[in-house]
C-alpha cells in the first residue's frame, strides 16, 4: 500500500485570505520607498551607503541571531530588512559604519531577537536602535553639525533644534509648504514629508498599519503644540511646523504602528497614538532633547500591555 | 477561494452562495456497490466494546434501523438493500468514536415497513424512535428534555457555512414537504414558536408556511447559530452555554423537508443533498445515498483527486477534512468542498505578530492576539478566565485573516476540547 494515494488532513479554516508577513514587510519597504529616494537624490552616495549597510546588516545579525538560537531562518520575511531600512532612515546621511553596524545590532539582537523574534518585541527594534546612539554619541545625532559638508539652496540649520535655542523667529523661514516639500535638513529618510504621507496613506488604505495610531498620534501633536503656540508664540513654534519637522510623520506611519509594540484595540490605539504625540510635544517643548518622538514613543510602547487591557466586553461574557 | 482585498482597510465579506439552481442541474449519483454507515458511539460508551445488534452476513432492508447491541436509542437506519460485510470500530476527531458498519449493496431494493407503521401516529417517541438519523441529524431530544425544555425552533434555509447551497436547494424546491414537515414537528414535539429563516433574495413567497417567516442576511458569519440568536431572537448565548440552554434549537431546512417527504411516502428518507465543490471552485448540487463513498461522488462528477490533495467535509470554514475516498457520506454532510494539493494554503510556525486583523474582524469580540499566546503555550484555564476562550463562537474567522498563518481556530477547539475534557474528568472523581 506504499503507492497509497495520501489526502492532506489539516484543520478548519480550509481557505486563506492569502495575506503574509513576507507580504506585510515588503509593502512597507515599498511605502517608505518615495521618502528613502528622496533622500538618496539629496544626500547621494553616503545615502546609499547608510541604507545598504544598515539594511544588509541587519539581516545577517538576523541570520546570526538564528543559527546561535538554533530556530528557522527568518530573514527571508523581509522583518529585519525592513528594521534595517527604518533604522537607516532615522540616521543622518554622514553616520560612520560603525554607528550602522551597532544600531542594526541592538536592533536586531537586543531589542528583537532576546525577546524571541518577530511578534515578541515590547519597542520597536529601530527606536531602540536610535535612541541608544542619540544618547552614547549626542554629536553624531547633530544634523547641523552632521551635515556641515553639504550645500543646499535653502536654510542649512535643523529646524527643530533651531527651534530649541532661537525660538520661533528662527523658523519663520520655514513653511508648511517648503518643509512638506523636503526643504530641511534631516536624517536620510524623514524630510520628505510629502514622500512619507504619501507612503503613509499607502499604508493605511492597504490596511498594513492602523489607521488610528497614525492619526491619534498626529491629532496629539497637533492639538497639543497649538496649546503651546497659543500660551507663547515667542518660545513655542505653532502645529504646523511640528508636524512636518524632525521624526513627526515618521513615527505616526512607520514608527508608533509597529505590530508587535502597539495596541489592537480601538480605545486603547486612540490612547497610544495621542500620548505618544503629547508627550513627543512636551519633551520638544519643555524637556532637553531636541526632538522627542524617539523617547514619547518608546515611553508609549512600555505602555501597550496594559493599555490593551481596555477592551470591548466579549459576546456573551457572563462577568 | 476568498483573497483579501487590496483595499485592506475595507472589512471582508463573505457572502454565502446565492446561485439559484434549476431542479435539472441537479445531479443524481447511482446506487453505489457498497456503503458505509457510521454509528456515532455516545460519549460515556467511548471506551466500551460495544457493537451493533447485527453481524456481517446478515441482510438489511432499505430504512432498517441497526441500532446499538447494548442500547436502542443509539441508531443508524440502513440507505440500501444488502448484506453486512464489515463491522468496525472508527475513530473520529476530538475524541468521537464510531462503528463503521459496511454493507455490500444487493437488488431489488426492498423497503422496511417499520417506520411506515410506526409513522401512523406522530407522538415524541417517534422523534427517539427514527428521526435523529433523519438527513442534518436533528436532535429531536432537546424538546423533551426535562431541564430547560426547548421551546423555539429555527429552521434554517440558509447555509451557515459557504461554499454550501444545499439548505436553498430545499427551501426552493421543496416547499410543500417543508411545509408537511413543519406541521409534523410541530404535531410531534409540540413547540410552542417555529421560525422559518431564509436568505434575504431567496425570492419567494413563505406566506402559506406554518410558521413565522424572518430573512436573514446571507453573509457569513452571521448565519452561525449564535449569531442568529442574537440577530434574530435578540437573546445574547453566554460563554459556555449553548442556544438549547436558552430554550431554543436550530434544524436544517432539509431534515425538516425530509421528515416531510418521508410521512407523505411512508418510506425513511435515506438521501442526502450535497453541494460538491470541485477543485475548479464551481459548486455543483448533487443527490445521493446515504453512506455513500465520496470516491463514488467524484466519478460521476469527474473530480480526479491526487496525492496530497484535501476532501473537506462541510464547509471551508468549520469542516473538517478526510483522509480517505472511501469516506462515507453522512446524515449531516451538506458540503464536500475538493482542493488541490496546489489550493491548499501554507499554515507557518510564526508566533503571533500582534497585527491585530483577528481582533477586528471577530465577531465575538475575543481578544484573539492575547488568547492565542494563552493557548499555544497550553495554559488553557488562564485563555478561559482572562481571554475569553468560551466567548468564541467558532467561526474560523481569525485563523482566515491571520497574517502569521497560525491555526487560530485549531488552537482554539483544541483548547475548549481539553478543557471540557478536564472538568468532565473532574466532575468523575469527584
Amino acid at each position: 500500500m506504499v503507492d497509497q494515494k495520501k489526502f492532506t488532513v489539516s484543520h478548519a479554516p480550509f481557505w486563506h485570505d492569502g495575506s503574509c508577513i513576507r507580504s506585510r514587510s515588503y509593502h512597507t519597504m515599498l511605502a517608505a520607498l518615495p521618502a528613502v529616494l528622496f533622500g538618496v537624490v539629496r544626500y547621494g552616495m553616503p545615502a546609499v551607503g547608510v541604507i545598504s549597510l544598515a539594511v544588509s546588516s541587519a539581516m545577517i545579525w538576523e541570520y546570526v541571531m538564528n543559527r546561535i538560537m538554533r530556530r528557522d531562518i527568518t530573514i527571508g520575511d523581509g522583518n529585519a530588512a525592513l528594521i534595517g531600512l527604518i533604522f537607516a532612515m532615522l540616521v543622518p546621511a554622514s553616520s560612520p559604519w560603525w554607528m550602522v553596524i551597532i544600531g542594526t545590532f541592538v536592533a536586531i539582537v537586543v531589542a528583537k531577537q532576546i525577546y524571541g523574534g518577530i511578534g515578541g518585541n515590547p519597542f520597536h527594534p529601530a527606536l531602540v536602535a536610535v535612541a541608544m546612539l542619540m544618547l552614547s554619541w549626542k554629536d553624531l545625532f547633530d544634523f547641523d553639525a552632521a551635515l556641515v559638508n553639504y550645500e543646499f539652496d535653502f536654510a542649512m540649520a535643523y529646524p527643530l533644534a533651531a527651534l530649541k535655542h532661537f525660538g520661533t523667529a528662527a523658523v519663520e523661514n520655514f513653511t508648511p509648504g517648503a518643509l512638506l516639500m523636503g526643504n530641511q535638513i534631516g536624517a536620510v529618510g524623514t524630510p520628505f514629508g510629502l514622500g512619507l504621507i504619501a507612503g503613509g496613506l499607502y499604508l493605511i488604505v492597504r490596511g498594513f498599519v492602523r489607521w488610528e495610531i497614525s492619526l491619534s498620534f498626529l491629532a496629539g501633536i497637533f492639538v497639543t503644540a497649538f496649546i503651546f503656540h497659543q500660551a507663547d508664540s515667542a518660545r513655542y513654534a505653532g502645529p504646523a511646523f511640528h508636524l512636518f519637522t524632525g521624526y513627526t510623520l515618521m513615527g505616526a506611519f512607520f514608527l508608533a504602528t509597529e505590530d508587535s509594540s502597539s495596541p489592537v484595540h480601538f480605545i486603547p490605539m486612540l490612547i497610544y497614538g495621542a500620548g505618544g504625540g503629547i508627550l513627543t510635544m512636551l519633551i520638544r517643548n519643555i524637556g532637553i532633547h531636541v526632538d522627542g518622538v524617539v523617547f514619547a514613543l518608546l515611553v508609549m510602547n512600555i505602555a501597550n500591555p496594559l493599555l490593551d487591557k481596555i477592551r470591548p466586553k466579549a459576546l456573551g461574557k457572563v462577568f | 477561494m476568498i483573497k483579501r482585498s487590496f483595499l485592506g482597510l475595507a472589512k471582508p465579506k463573505f457572502e454565502v452562495q446565492r446561485i439559484g439552481l434549476p431542479l435539472s442541474e441537479v445531479k443524481e449519483v447511482p446506487m453505489p456497490k457498497q456503503v458505509t454507515l457510521m454509528l456515532k458511539k455516545p460519549p460515556e460508551r467511548m471506551a466500551g466494546t460495544d457493537t451493533v445488534a447485527l453481524s456481517p452476513g446478515e441482510t438489511v432492508r432499505t430504512g432498517q434501523k441497526i441500532s446499538l447491541s447494548s442500547d436502542s436509542e443509539t441508531y443508524v437506519i440502513s440507505s440500501v438493500t444488502g448484506t453486512i460485510a464489515r463491522i468496525k470500530p472508527f475513530a473520529g476527531d476530538f475524541g468521537n468514536a464510531f462503528i463503521a458498519i459496511t454493507i455490500d449493496v444487493t437488488s431489488p431494493e426492498v423497503f422496511d415497513e417499520a417506520f411506515a407503521k410506526r409513522a401512523q401516529s406522530l407522538d415524541p417517541a417517534l422523534a427517539g424512535a427514527f428521526l435523529s438519523a433523519l438527513p442534518g441529524n436533528p436532535a429531536f431530544s432537546v424538546f423533551f428534555r426535562e431541564e430547560t425544555p426547548v421551546t423555539t425552533l429555527g429552521i434554517l434555509g440558509i447555509e451557515p457555512d459557504l461554499a454550501s447551497m444545499t439548505r436553498r436547494f430545499v427551501l426552493s424546491h421543496q416547499k410543500a414537504a417543508l411545509q408537511k414537515g413543519i406541521e409534523a414537528v410541530k404535531a410531534i414535539t409540540g413547540v410552542d414558536r417555529v421560525v422559518l429563516l431564509v436568505p434575504q433574495d431567496a425570492g419567494m413567497d413563505f406566506k402559506d408556511m406554518a410558521a413565522e417567516v424572518r430573512t436573514v442576511a446571507a453573509a457569513y458569519p452571521g448565519t452561525l447559530p449564535k449569531l442568529l440568536m442574537k440577530d434574530v431572537f435578540g437573546q445574547t448565548v453566554p460563554a459556555g452555554k449553548t442556544c438549547e440552554d436558552l430554550g431554543c434549537t436550530f434544524f436544517s431546512a432539509e431534515s425538516v423537508a425530509a421528515l416531510g417527504t418521508a410521512l407523505e411516502t411512508g418510506r425513511f428518507p435515506v438521501e442526502k443533498v450535497i453541494t460538491v465543490t470541485g477543485k475548479d471552485q464551481k459548486p455543483v448540487v448533487v443527490t445521493a445515498k446515504i453512506g455513500t463513498p465520496v470516491k463514488v461522488i467524484f466519478d460521476e462528477l469527474g473530480i480526479v483527486t491526487g496525492h496530497l490533495d484535501r476532501v473537506v467535509f462541510g464547509g471551508p470554514m468549520t469542516g473538517s477534512a478526510v483522509y480517505t475516498e472511501d469516506y462515507p457520506v453522512l446524515p449531516d454532510t451538506d458540503a464536500i468542498l475538493v482542493q488541490d494539493k496546489t489550493q491548499i494554503p501554507p499554515l507557518s510556525q510564526y508566533p503571533c505578530i500582534n497585527c491585530g486583523e483577528c481582533v477586528r474582524i471577530c465577531p465575538a469580540r475575543v481578544p484573539v492576539n492575547m488568547l492565542v499566546r494563552y493557548l499555544e503555550a497550553g495554559r488553557y484555564d488562564e485563555a478561559a478566565d482572562l481571554y475569553d476562550l468560551h466567548c468564541c463562537i467558532e467561526c474560523g474567522l481569525c485563523s482566515f485573516v491571520c497574517v502569521a498563518r497560525i491555526p487560530i481556530f485549531q488552537y482554539i477547539r483544541l483548547g475548549k476540547f481539553e478543557l471540557s475534557r478536564m472538568h468532565a474528568a473532574e466532575a468523575h472523581h469527584g
